[in-house]
């Protein structure tokens, strides 16, 4: 395969188009704009249509709706402009249709700043918006991942009809990588359930509304069934070189991609050191991080947050190995060598 | 071997093509290559960098706080780069512009009249590619005919003329230094 030098948000603007996305409604805000505007430049070019919304809210909504016809579609956005797309997104969630959306994370809170942060953990995968909803979220670590992972948030959309999250940063975004895309065949169908008209069938609802608790209990309990399934199907994680280590690295997405140079500066020094990387943020990789973490005497879970996927790890772990946390926030990128120093100070405590 | 390089300079200098050109040659020697611009509240006229890693290994982080190499195409870079530059690494000083001399000593350091080669060769806009070719020829980070073909694909939309100028370009540069 070809590759060519791309630029993170690039590369999942192409990966859109390639999954077959024509439809993208969006608002710039830094650190993605590259997106916003490479959708502008090139849905024209394939026959599809790239709306700039008033707003964020604006443009969750027209995913919506354009959603609820059948169609692939995307928006993009950034924290703060992230936090504006959540009642659409519960709405969403909730009327069950596919939608992708990517949150290229900037430092928070507030209109915090323009620099890679994974500060909106919680809100990706602990709810965001309200009610009883779950959205799948994948964090890529290399630009050529994101591109792939692109593709299977529009598969996972459709197959569940739930909402995606590509969760990146603003490192991720902004870089440029070699990127190779693989070129195949897109079909999907979604005519069993899209608003096509009602022409020589009965006609279909999509809402986000009942009344009644009764019958909203079951959209519920249907949504948790479908939930169950998410989780038994779907987590996807990387293992690298754990077998034979002593002490396990945890870390997702940019700082995965730190973590393991950290792995490989370790084992030239001969510590057995190894690094799990959740490529699924919900659903959680906790059986198998569970599982990984068995005998460690020690796992450091690195993160550019406070320490939000530690719950995570704390809940997959379950006590059974001791827990110490590195992190970075607002928008400060930790390097391999801050983190294997900080390691090393762990193992002389020890 | 890993390098890591900080291009910085006015915009419109060129240096975050510099950064592109220099990671598509890298690609194309199939060697692991990330490019990052500084995006942070920027303005026109003001000063822009951009980071690239060519290495033999998957790299790790784009951003690099100790760069093995600086090129410094205008004062500002000089002053907010030249403390970066890791011990025994090589500094590129594009004196046409920077009329001060760097403070280190335990860094290498090579002084390139960008500017004016460019000027004699033809175009000033080109010293971004002179400053290149003396770049790549003294520190092989790839090699001089991969840094060509990378500048032709960057700008296969332009004519001829300014492809054979660019390539001129990075000749000069590369003589300057010995090459």
């Amino acid at each position: 395969m070809k590759k060519v030098m791309m630029k993170g948000v690039e590369a999942i603007g192409e990966a859109a188009i390639k999954a077959g996305c024509r439809n993208y409604f969006g608002y710039p805000i830094t650190p993605q704009s590259e997106l916003t505007e490479y959708m502008a430049r090139r849905l024209p070019e394939v026959g599809g249509s790239f709306l700039q919304a008033e707003s964020e809210v604006a443009a969750v909504n027209m995913l919506y709706g354009a959603s609820s016809v059948g169609k692939r579609v995307m928006t993009s956005t950034s924290s703060p402009g992230f936090s504006l797309m959540q009642e659409g997104i519960s709405y969403i969630a909730c009327a069950q249709l596919p939608a992708v959306f990517v949150n290229v994370v900037r430092g928070g809170p507030g209109l915090g700043d323009i620099q890679p942060s994974q500060g909106d953990y919680f809100q990706a995968t602990k709810g965001g918006g309200h009610g009883d909803y779950r959205l799948i979220v994948l964090s890529p670590s290399t630009v050529q991942e994101a591109t792939e992972l692109t593709l299977l948030a529009f598969d996972l959309a459709d197959k569940y009809r739930n909402p995606v999250l590509i969760f990146a940063d603003g490192l991720l975004g902004q870089m440029m990588e070699p990127v190779a895309f693989e070129e195949k065949e897109i079909t999907y169908d979604n005519s069993h359930w899209a608003l096509t008209g009602s022409k020589n069938r009965p006609p279909r609802q999509v809402t986000s509304f009942n009344i009644d608790p009764y019958g909203l209990e079951k959209m519920n309990i249907e949504l948790q069934k479908k939930y169950r399934q998410v989780e038994a199907n779907e987590t996807r994680y990387e293992e690298f070189l754990i077998e034979d280590a002593d002490i396990l690295i945890v870390a997702h997405g940019t700082v995965g991609r730190i973590a393991k140079s950290v792995v490989r500066m370790a084992r030239e020094e001969g510590l057995k050191i190894g690094l799990f990387r959740p490529i699924t943020l919900y659903p959680y990789p906790y059986d198998a991080l569970s599982k990984a973490a068995q005998e460690k005497s020690l796992v450091l879970t690195v993160e550019m947050s406070s320490g939000q996927m530690l719950e995570d790890v704390k809940l997959a772990v379950c006590g059974k190995t001791k827990i110490e946390f590195y992190g970075r926030m607002a928008g400060v990128v930790p390097t391999p060598e801050e983190i294997f120093t900080h390691l090393k100070t762990l193992i002389r405590g020890q | 071997m890993m390098h890591s390089i900080i291009f910085a300079g006015f915009g419109g200098q060129g240096v975050m093509l510099m950064g592109q050109v220099l990671a598509q040659a890298g690609m194309s020697e199939n060697k692991y290559v990330t490019w990052f611009p500084s995006y942070g509240p920027e303005m026109r006229g003001g000063t822009a960098n951009c980071t690239v890693v060519v290495s033999e290994e998957p790299v790790a982080s784009p951003v690099v706080e100790m760069p093995t190499e600086v090129v410094a195409m205008n004062i500002p870079s000089l002053l907010k780069f030249e403390p970066k530059v890791q011990k025994n690494g090589c500094l590129f000083i594009n004196i046409s512009v920077v009329d001060r001399k760097p403070q280190r000593s335990d860094i290498r350091v090579y002084e390139i009249p960008a500017n004016d080669i460019a000027e004699r060769i033809g175009n000033l806009k080109v010293a971004n590619m002179v400053m290149l070719g003396s770049f790549v020829q003294v520190t092989k980070c790839v090699s001089i005919d991969s840094l060509i073909e990378a500048m032709k694909y960057k700008l296969s939309a332009r004519s001829s003329e300014i492809i054979d100028l660019n390539t001129k370009a990075i000749f000069e540069g590369a003589k300057h230094v010995g090459g």
